[in-house]
C-alpha cells in the first residue's frame, strides 16, 4: 500500500510541477519544452497506471491460486475452497435436515402410545371409582382386574418405549456441535474472502484514480437497491431487535396488521 | 376442512401438518412452491392455504397474489407462516389480501390463534 500512495504520490507531484512549468513555457513560447513537458508527464501517468495494473493483475492472480479455481492450476483437481465451503454447507443442511426428521418421526412414534395409555387410565379410573363405591359386582371385577393388569403391563412396556424415543432424541441433537464447527470453518473462509477482496478493490481504485475513470455511485446504488426488492423474501432477519423496519415477534406483527384494521 | 401447506423445506411442512393434525385438521396437501401449490388448489377443492414467503419458483406473496386474482379461489382464507419479518413486508401481504400472518419461529399456541381467528371471521 505504501508504494501505491508513493508512486501516485509521485504522479501527482509531477503533475503539479509540469503544470506550472507548462503554463511557464505556454506563456514565454517556447512549445518544443511544453511538448516535451506534455510528453513526460504522458511517462510518468503510464509507468504508474502500469505498475498499478501490473500490481493489481499479480494479486489477481494469487487470488486466484488461493481460491484454486484456475482449471489450467495443477491443484485443480482438488476441489476449490469454495466449492468445499459449499458442500459443508450442503452437509450442514443436510444433517439438520436429519436430525429434524429422526426427532419428528421419534415424537410421532411415541405420541400415539401415550394417548392410548392416558385413555386407557382414564376409563379404568372412571371404573376403579365404581369399584371403590362398592358398584362393581364380582364378575365384573374379575374383568377389571383383568383390564388393570393388562394396562400396567402395557404401561410399563409403553414408557420404556417412550423413554427410549426421548433418550434417541435427545441423541439426535448432535448435529450442534458438528455443524457448529463446520459454520466456523466457513465463516472463517469468508472473512478472508472479504478482506482479498477488499485489497483487490483498493488496487482497482487506484488504477482508476491513474486511468481517470469515473464510476457512476448512483447507477451502482441503483443497481443495488433494484437487487433487494421486498417481495423477494430475506429470510430471517438476524438484529431483529435494532432494526426500525423489521418487526421484533408475533406480537409486532399483530399490533402491525392491526393498526391497518385487521 | 382440507388445507394446502406450502414450503419449500419438508421439515417445517412436516411441523405445520403435526401441528394441524393436533387441532383436529387431519386432510391436509403439500406444495414445495408456489408453482406446484397453484394448479392443486385450481383442481383441490381446498378449504384453507397455509404458505411460507420465500420459496424457490413462485414465491408466497406472489401466490397469493394470485389466489386473489383467480374468480373460483379469491375467497380462499389464506395464512402466511414465514420469517420473512420486515414492517414493508407484513405491509403488502396485508394489501395483497392476507388473513393472517405468522412470523417464525412461532409457537403452537400463536398458529391455533390465528387458524381459528381466520375460521371466526370467515365464518361470520
Amino acid at each position: 500500500m505504501d508504494q501505491n500512495k508513493s508512486s501516485l504520490g509521485d504522479f501527482e507531484s509531477t503533475l503539479k510541477k509540469h503544470a506550472v512549468e507548462l503554463v511557464d513555457s505556454l506563456e514565454k513560447g517556447r512549445f518544443g519544452d511544453a511538448v516535451q513537458l506534455i510528453h513526460e508527464l504522458n511517462q510518468t501517468r503510464d509507468r504508474g497506471l502500469y505498475q498499478e495494473v501490473g500490481k493489481l493483475t499479480r494479486e489477481l492472480h494469487s487470488a486466484i491460486v488461493s481460491f484454486q479455481i484456475d482449471p489450467h492450476m495443477p491443484q485443480a483437481e482438488e476441489v476449490s475452497q469454495i466449492t468445499d465451503a459449499t458442500e459443508r454447507l450442503s452437509y450442514v443442511v443436510r444433517l439438520t435436515e436429519n436430525a429434524a426428521n429422526r426427532t419428528m418421526d421419534l415424537v410421532e412414534q411415541g405420541t400415539p402410545v401415550l394417548n392410548e395409555l392416558s385413555s386407557e387410565a382414564k376409563a379404568l379410573s372412571v371404573d376403579w371409582q365404581r369399584f371403590m363405591r362398592r358398584e362393581v359386582a364380582a364378575e365384573e371385577f374379575r374383568e377389571l382386574a383383568k383390564r388393570v393388569d393388562s394396562f400396567l403391563t402395557r404401561s410399563e412396556q409403553g414408557t420404556r418405549v417412550v423413554s427410549g424415543h426421548l433418550g434417541d432424541i435427545l441423541l439426535a441433537q448432535d448435529y450442534q456441535d458438528l455443524t457448529g464447527q463446520v459454520i466456523k470453518r466457513v465463516t472463517q473462509l469468508v472473512t478472508e474472502v472479504e478482506s482479498n477482496l477488499l485489497k483487490l478493490v483498493l488496487m482497482a481504485s487506484q488504477v482508476d484514480r491513474f486511468a481517470g475513470i469515473e464510476h457512476d455511485q448512483q447507477q451502482l446504488r441503483d443497481e443495488k437497491d433494484h437487487e433487494i426488492h421486498p417481495a423477494r423474501g430475506e429470510g430471517p432477519q438476524i438484529h431483529a431487535d435494532t432494526r426500525e423496519d423489521v418487526v421484533s415477534g408475533q406480537d409486532d406483527v399483530d399490533d402491525l396488521l392491526s393498526s391497518l384494521g385487521f | 376442512m382440507k388445507i394446502l401447506i406450502v414450503d419449500d423445506f419438508s421439515t417445517m411442512r412436516r411441523i405445520i401438518k403435526n401441528l394441524l393434525r393436533d387441532l383436529g385438521f387431519t386432510n391436509t396437501a403439500e406444495a414445495d412452491d408456489g408453482n406446484t401449490a397453484l394448479p392443486m388448489l385450481l383442481s383441490g377443492n381446498f378449504d384453507f392455504l397455509v404458505t411460507d414467503w420465500n420459496m424457490p419458483g413462485m414465491s408466497g406473496i406472489d401466490l397469493l397474489k394470485q389466489v386473489r386474482a383467480d374468480d373460483r379461489l379469491k375467497h380462499l382464507p389464506v395464512l402466511m407462516v414465514t420469517a420473512e419479518a420486515k414492517r414493508e413486508q407484513i405491509i403488502e401481504a396485508a394489501q395483497a389480501g392476507v388473513n393472517g400472518y405468522v412470523v417464525k419461529p412461532f409457537t403452537a399456541q400463536v398458529l391455533k390463534e390465528k387458524i381459528e381467528k381466520i375460521f371466526e371471521r370467515v365464518n361470520s
